[in-house]
């Protein structure tokens, strides 16, 4: 079973839909008993940083997600939001992943936000899946250490962080087409 | 890198997809699904749906469609027409869409612009500008979908898009109603213009008849995405083919 977080009116349906076309049975919660059931977590890429922290204090979600030690992908602002800080509303973060979030300086010849399919490097597990992605962000975090793939906008960013059992994506998976669809595969059944 | 948009735009009236000549004489060109399955198999960047009947109608968009389309393909698309308010935003983007574009209700109420970029974050708004040369003018017309509604609003284009950036939009789609359905290019010199101040993605819109009208925009104006209708519709244009060609003239483009 797969456990998608609810952070509350927020838009699932993208994911849900890929997480279902792939085979997979999911449930949609906001209730740390329900997703103790959960093989695996995802938290969608949808919302804005200060209310998704703030309905996952709400739900006491935060210290049980980065306590959590099943196999979590956080995609765009799913992702975002396991830095230590983001600029956007000057959130904190679960500070699972080294670093902060910051916004694209908006310029004529790199519109913000940053709207498209961008190549996407992976550096091991995933690196016959390297390609195009769909990606719609206007937050972003640096290359770290923990940077497990790379992309590009003006500097280099990083599209996918990973540390233990946490998985962030920058990019839309269920979005960007066939590719996307077979990184997920592969996320989930791993 | 990132790479330039292609987008079929599907006008949609009663639930079929239709295009008209400058907007006007709509003929049916298939169902939305059919088509919107086609698209994305043959590698579409994003697709944008027109429900031009509900802007000029007082209509609200009729919604069905959307979360079959979001059923059916794995890439994001845009919903258009008569999004007057939050809620209705709100249903749509639940039912599965990306995003959501406003162009009369920007017009009418600029301050949904903002509203709608708070609450669903800029990348999933889009405002749709339709503009019209004229008198040495270019001027923002509302309740285009239907020659009878046409209306020329108090705006001026250049300054509507510095405008509606500024209230939040995350991306503009600039629809020059001079090219519409000619198929004689797109308005490079109106792009342009407005890639000088435009800070959030452009999107080209109106003229599209063959390849190099792609090229053209894109490597003239910067544009982000170029988008088009009848050209799709009609098989005259194929996506690979298009994409294909634009990548050996040097344009970066998803194969």
């Amino acid at each position: 079973m797969i456990g998608v977080v609810d952070y509350g009116g927020a838009n699932h349906t993208s994911v849900v839909n890929a997480v279902d076309n792939l085979g997979f049975d999911y449930f949609i919660s906001d209730n740390k008993k329900s997703l103790d059931d959960a093989e695996k977590i995802i938290l969608p890429g949808v919302g804005a940083a200060p209310n998704v922290m703030q309905q996952l204090q709400n739900k006491g979600l935060d210290s049980y997600l980065k306590l959590s030690e099943k196999p979590i992908l956080g995609i765009c602002i799913g992702m975002q939001i396991m830095y230590e800080t983001s600029s956007e509303g000057n959130t904190d973060g679960l500070s699972i992943f080294d670093g902060k979030v910051k916004k694209f300086k908006p310029r004529t010849d790199q519109p913000v936000p940053h709207m498209g399919w961008n190549e996407v490097r992976f550096d091991k597990t995933y690196s016959d899946l390297n390609g195009y992605y769909y990606f719609a962000n206007s937050y972003y975090a640096d290359v770290s250490e923990q940077t497990t793939a790379i992309s590009s906008y003006g500097d280099k960013f990083s599209a996918m962080t990973s540390i233990k059992n946490f998985t962030g994506v920058q990019f839309h998976p269920e979005k960007s087409g066939s590719l996307g669809y077979e990184f997920l595969q592969r996320f989930l059944s791993s | 890198m990132l790479t330039k948009r292609i987008i079929p735009c599907l006008d949609v009236k009663n639930g079929k997809v239709v295009k008209g000549v400058q907007f006007d004489n709509h003929e049916d060109v298939g169902e939305i699904t059919d088509l919107a399955y086609k698209y994305s198999k043959d590698n579409a960047d994003e697709l944008v749906f027109y429900d031009i009947s509900a802007s000029t109608k007082n209509e609200v968009v009729e919604t069905a469609w959307v979360k079959k389309v979001a059923d059916k393909i794995n890439i994001p698309f845009c919903v258009a027409g008569g999004i007057k308010n939050i809620r209705v935003a709100e249903a749509i983007l639940n039912l599965g869409a990306d995003k959501i574009s406003i162009n009369t209700p920007a017009i009418e109420n600029p301050k949904l612009i903002t509203e709608l970029a708070k609450e669903f974050g800029s990348q999933c708004v889009v405002v749709g500008i339709d503009s019209y040369f004229k008198n040495q003018q270019y001027n923002v017309y509302s309740k285009t979908g239907d020659p009878t509604t046409r209306t020329k609003s108090n705006k001026l284009t250049y300054s509507w898009i510095k405008e509606v950036q500024d209230r939040g939009a995350g991306e503009i789609v600039l629809n020059c109603m001079n090219q519409d359905g000619v198929r004689n290019g797109y308005d490079i010199k109106q792009l342009l213009d407005a890639r000088r101040i435009a800070r959030v993605p452009l999107i080209a819109s109106g003229g599209a008849g063959n390849m190099d009208h792609f090229y053209d925009v894109f490597k003239s104006c910067n544009v982000d995405g170029a988008l088009a209708a009848s050209v799709f519709h009609k098989n005259e244009v194929e996506i690979e083919a298009l994409k294909n060609n634009l990548f050996n003239r040097g344009i970066r483009v998803r194969t």
